[in-house]
């Protein structure tokens, strides 16, 4: 009788108390994972909307006409309410750097994945891994530091120009995004079920036919939302470009002549703008343009994920 | 009855080969023949080396690093183990169906028409051709014709392993190799898997690796037992089965072990 009852009584407190002790760490979980949820929101949120409202200041508060904004190669701005902000050559250095360095960045990178993980999977990845892992910790100033001191020289001495120039930051970039478009590919390429090998090379298909015609088909929407996130850094990064871009206010008229990026310009010029005026007002506005860019660079990898089928 | 009383034509030639992957030794000393125009049934429990086997007719095994091979497997007079043939060849003429249907995510018809794709077929009308007559074959055209052009993986799981021998068929093989070809499929799917291995026979040799016994009974002319890696007993499925001559084939169809 006695013996019983003790058995309960242990079962019953036993239960008693880890339920009791769930409950609350459930709570607590929930409570720390809901705080760290709320700040991500509100911190995308209030930036978005600072940027926002200050972005729109130059139009709204300076009366700078948008479309002269965007299409207008003048940028003269001055304190005497004369300013011309037009930054176009901005936007368009900013597309320029972007898309070509994702050009030479995406064949290379692309190949380096199949390389990885169809030609010699076995060394290969034992081989490039560390690589691209050390290339992404490469802080972005020194790449810039060795595009100064090595590459601008070495367009200056063979080809038209000062060596400053749009390819430099061409260059530059394309070497800081190929660990993003390697590494996003490789996963990808890797990911793909081997199945889909199995069946082709049982049909007599050679190793470049599957890669060709199967594999590559099937990861394509992986592969794109690869060089759209490289295109994504490229796009945002500042420092690195800046050091060796020339920083000039016009637009290009060859990949060899200077010229400036959105992030360039912002980060050269905000130091020296009074805060409130019209063209520390157009540099809000600038970094508004990047960002909106930027969601839509998001938007693109999201509609390709969604089309994803392996 | 009087095929039988003739000497049957071989298609393949077993002799004496082993396998290894790296140190281990997953086949010893398989020796038999694989006669033309039957569906010849591998069973075995699990381990026993017979998806290894199957996997090695058409060198699909060589694929697996460490693999090493060593004897004689002669298909077309030649020993596909020291010749080193062509692969492209071989495997055209040699198709193979996985466990679990696998086909490429693109279109039905662009999953039929790979294989003549890549062996160098272009003409569209003859594609095309191509394309209906391997979907008729596998009783699959009636229920996609209209949507050829939809995407592979929208058809069920049984449509999908049709598909994949359609698929096969479309390079115009000699023998068709199916490794547990419906395992991964609801009973009704697997029925008409069987059925098709059934007409199929007419023109294609099969070989069949099979966990069910019962499959293995119903639609093979020939069955051979694997153990341990070795090949235990190997006949006509119907003495095989009724009669076995060995200890552990009766222990194994009579389901003490495996």
């Amino acid at each position: 009788m006695k013996t019983i009852s003790a058995a309960e009584n242990t079962a019953k407190q036993r239960l008693i108390k880890t339920s009791g002790k769930n409950d609350r760490g459930e709570l607590r979980g929930k409570i720390i994972i809901s705080i760290a949820a709320f700040i991500i929101i509100l911190a995308t949120i209030s930036i978005t909307v600072f940027l926002a409202v200050k972005g729109l200041q130059a139009f709204v508060a300076d009366g700078v006409n948008p479309i002269t904004f965007l299409t207008s190669t003048n940028w003269n701005p001055t304190d005497d309410g004369s300013s011309q902000l037009g930054a176009f050559p901005f936007i368009f250095g900013s597309l320029a750097v972007t898309l070509l360095s994702a050009l030479i960045a995406a064949p290379i990178g692309i190949g380096g994945a199949i390389f990885m993980t169809e030609i010699a999977p076995s060394w290969g990845r034992k081989v490039l891994q560390p690589v691209i892992e050390l290339l992404v910790g490469i802080p972005s100033v020194v790449y810039g530091f060795i595009g100064l001191s090595v590459l601008v020289p070495f367009i200056r001495d063979h080809f038209p120009g000062i060596g400053y120039s749009l390819i430099a930051g061409v260059i530059v970039l394309s070497v800081m995004i190929l660990p993003t478009i390697t590494s996003i590919s490789t996963d990808a390429m890797a990911s793909l079920p081997d199945h889909l090998r199995d069946g082709s090379y049982a049909l007599g298909a050679t190793r470049w036919q599957t890669i060709r015609k199967v594999l590559m088909p099937a990861v394509m929407p992986s592969l794109w939302t690869a060089i759209i996130l490289g295109m994504a850094r490229a796009f945002g990064e500042a420092l690195a470009v800046q050091m060796v871009i020339g920083n000039v206010r016009d637009l290009p008229s060859s990949i060899f002549d200077t010229t400036a990026t959105l992030t360039s310009i912002i980060t050269l010029n905000m130091g020296h703008t009074t805060y409130g005026s019209p063209e520390n007002n157009a540099l809000w506005s600038m970094g508004l343009i990047l960002l909106l860019i930027s969601f839509i660079f998001i938007m693109i990898v999201r509609f390709l994920s969604a089309r994803r089928r392996v | 009855m009087t095929t039988a009383a003739l000497k049957q034509e071989t298609v393949f030639d077993i002799n004496e080969m082993n396998l290894w992957y790296d140190q281990f030794h997953a086949l010893k000393d398989i020796t038999f023949p694989i006669h033309k125009k039957e569906v010849t049934a591998i069973i075995g429990p699990s381990g026993c080396g017979k998806s290894t086997f199957i996997k090695s007719l058409n060198l699909m095994a060589s694929r697996i690093p460490g693999v090493k091979m060593t004897g004689d497997i002669t298909f077309n007079h030649q020993n596909i183990i020291i010749n080193k043939p062509n692969l492209v060849d071989l495997r055209k003429k040699v198709g193979m169906i996985f466990q679990k249907g696998n086909p490429f995510p693109q279109s039905i018809f662009e999953n039929v028409a790979y294989g003549p794709k890549i062996h160098g077929i272009r003409n569209k009308k003859r594609l095309q051709e191509m394309v209906e007559d391997s979907l008729k074959k596998t009783a699959l055209w009636d229920e996609v014709k209209d949507r050829l052009n939809v995407n592979a993986f929208d058809l069920s799981g049984g449509q999908q392993q049709r598909l994949c021998i359609a698929r096969a068929i479309a390079t115009n093989p000699d023998v068709i190799l199916f490794d547990e070809p419906t395992s991964a499929l609801d009973p009704v799917s697997a029925n008409k898997i069987e059925e098709l291995i059934l007409n199929l026979k007419q023109n294609y040799t099969i070989v069949i690796v099979t966990h069910n016994m019962q499959q293995a009974a119903r639609i093979s002319d020939k069955t051979a037992f694997f153990l341990h890696g070795r090949m235990i007993e190997h006949g006509d499925t119907n003495q095989l089965f009724s009669n076995p001559k060995n200890k552990e084939t009766e222990e194994y169809i009579t389901g003490r072990f495996g």
